[in-house]
């Protein structure tokens, strides 16, 4: 095996970009949210690695909603899409060969959850979760339909604007990160007490994925463009205390 | 023209939600999907070291367990060995090292079978306490908390323990260490998060 370049820490976390614990109109945060401040830590072997995955944990077609939990011959029903992407690091280097999960309501917002019990209907043809490893360039890609925006118990009229949950793993436990991928043009964005945790508006754009014509399949499946971006590390250039010498 | 730092910033981070079962462990869910779920199997049955289970429960600032928790676990093997390329040395065929658990819907009990992690060469050439880094998301939770997980009976190894000693609240420490008793012969850790008041668990910003 080769050795990596010798990589040091990864970049602090800036905890003004991502939401904060306690966000008052996110109900469930005011109880679950620590009142300490977290204790920082410089990184040691324990945050620089992290889990590895490859292609025996996984199967190829994991990756394709329309069909993972379909009948044979059978769809489901909704607005067929891919969700495709790439995921890069602070410093813009692809990530490859990194577990990417996602789980989604289907086409009318209902989640094959026992605990959901929306009346809306469950679709027979759609599960509603996917995995796939990035390639050597950091790319991924799934096929779906488009989740439903879907009311919950916030205030009395919240709905989640249309989203699919994402989680990835990068490299280092450091880098762990589930976040929610919403699209483009979506009128209840903005008004989603769970995307107003994050104060920064820029920050809210990296959530929102894009129209994308280009990838787009004509007369079959229309493609959203999703970049996801995990912590960088820094290079050790005059230093190599993590190694402790 | 000014100079420019071309650097991304990271993704920011959401809420799992509540239904954060569907995708990372849908057999919890109610439904089969894959062929193969990941994280159930930390230590695999050629991993040295003593076999120990870990449990216990999240609880929220009411004191309520919370019963839609997923946890995920990262260790060294015992050795002391992360299962990684960038840690010298190697670990046993079948030992990953990472896990992932969720609470149970009705009593918010989650629990693991592992191997005890041995010391981790820390930084400056400290020696670390032999610990269990844990990650939390749930519901309510937005962004995944980090913790670690140290045992009761490695005192001297915990006094020692650079992570814990830069906890300044000596009171605090003992939040992150999980109380050993016997179940059928067998080591059990017991570790009980909390995620607001009394008695809340140090979380760390790694």
């Amino acid at each position: 095996m080769s050795t990596p370049p010798k990589q040091g820490e990864f970049y602090q976390r800036d905890r003004r970009w991502h939401p904060p614990a306690l966000s008052q109109d996110y109900k469930t945060s005011v109880t679950r949210s620590p009142q300490f401040p977290l204790i920082s830590l410089e990184n040691t072997a324990s945050e620089i690695t992290g889990p590895a995955f490859g292609h025996n944990d996984i199967n190829a077609t994991d990756n394709d909603l329309l069909s993972n939990f379909a009948q044979p011959g059978e769809s489901p029903i909704g607005e067929r899409i891919i969700v495709h992407g790439r995921v890069l690091d602070e410093n813009a280097r692809p990530v490859p060969n990194t577990l990417v999960e996602i789980w989604q309501a289907n086409a009318s917002g209902r989640y094959r959850h026992k605990k959901d019990t929306y009346l809306s209907a469950l679709d027979p043809n759609f599960g509603g979760c996917g995995r796939t490893l990035t390639d050597e360039n950091g790319c991924y890609h799934f096929r779906t339909v488009k989740p439903g925006a879907y009311p919950w118990r916030n205030w009395v009229n919240d709905w989640r604007p249309a989203h699919i949950h994402v989680s990835v793993f990068g490299t280092g436990f450091a880098q762990r990160l589930i976040t929610q991928l919403y699209f483009e043009g979506d009128p209840l964005i903005a008004r989603c007490p769970i995307v107003n945790t994050i104060p920064d508006p820029e920050a809210v754009e990296m959530l929102i994925a894009r129209l994308d014509m280009n990838a787009t399949i004509p007369l079959d499946t229309i493609a959203y463009r999703f970049d996801i971006v995990l912590r960088g590390r820094r290079s050790t250039l005059f230093e190599n205390r993590l190694e402790g010498n | 023209m000014p100079q420019r730092l071309d650097y991304l910033k990271e993704t920011p981070s959401q809420t799992a939600g509540p239904y954060v079962h569907i995708g990372l462990a849908p057999g919890a869910a109610g439904f089969q999907i894959y062929d193969q779920e990941l994280g159930w199997e930390i230590a695999g049955p050629g991993a040295k070291g003593e076999r120990i289970r870990v449990e216990g429960v999240v609880v929220d600032g009411t004191g309520s367990p919370v019963k839609d928790v997923l946890l995920e676990a990262w260790q060294a093997n015992a050795e002391g060995i992360y299962a990684h390329p960038e840690h010298p040395g190697d670990v046993e065929e079948g030992f990953r090292g990472w896990g992932r658990v969720i609470t149970d819907f009705e009593t918010g009990e989650w629990g693991f079978e592992t191997v005890k992690p041995g010391p981790v060469l820390g930084r400056g050439g400290q020696m670390m306490a032999p610990h269990i880094n844990l990650w939390i998301v749930a519901r309510g939770i937005n962004v995944g908390l980090n913790t670690r997980l140290y045992f009761e009976d490695e005192g001297e190894a915990n006094a020692a323990d650079p992570v814990l000693n830069v906890i300044e609240w000596e009171r605090r420490r003992s939040t992150l260490i999980a109380g050993r008793s016997e179940r059928g012969g067998k080591p059990v850790y017991r570790f009980d998060i909390r995620l607001q008041g009394e008695g809340e668990t140090v979380f760390f910003d790694i």
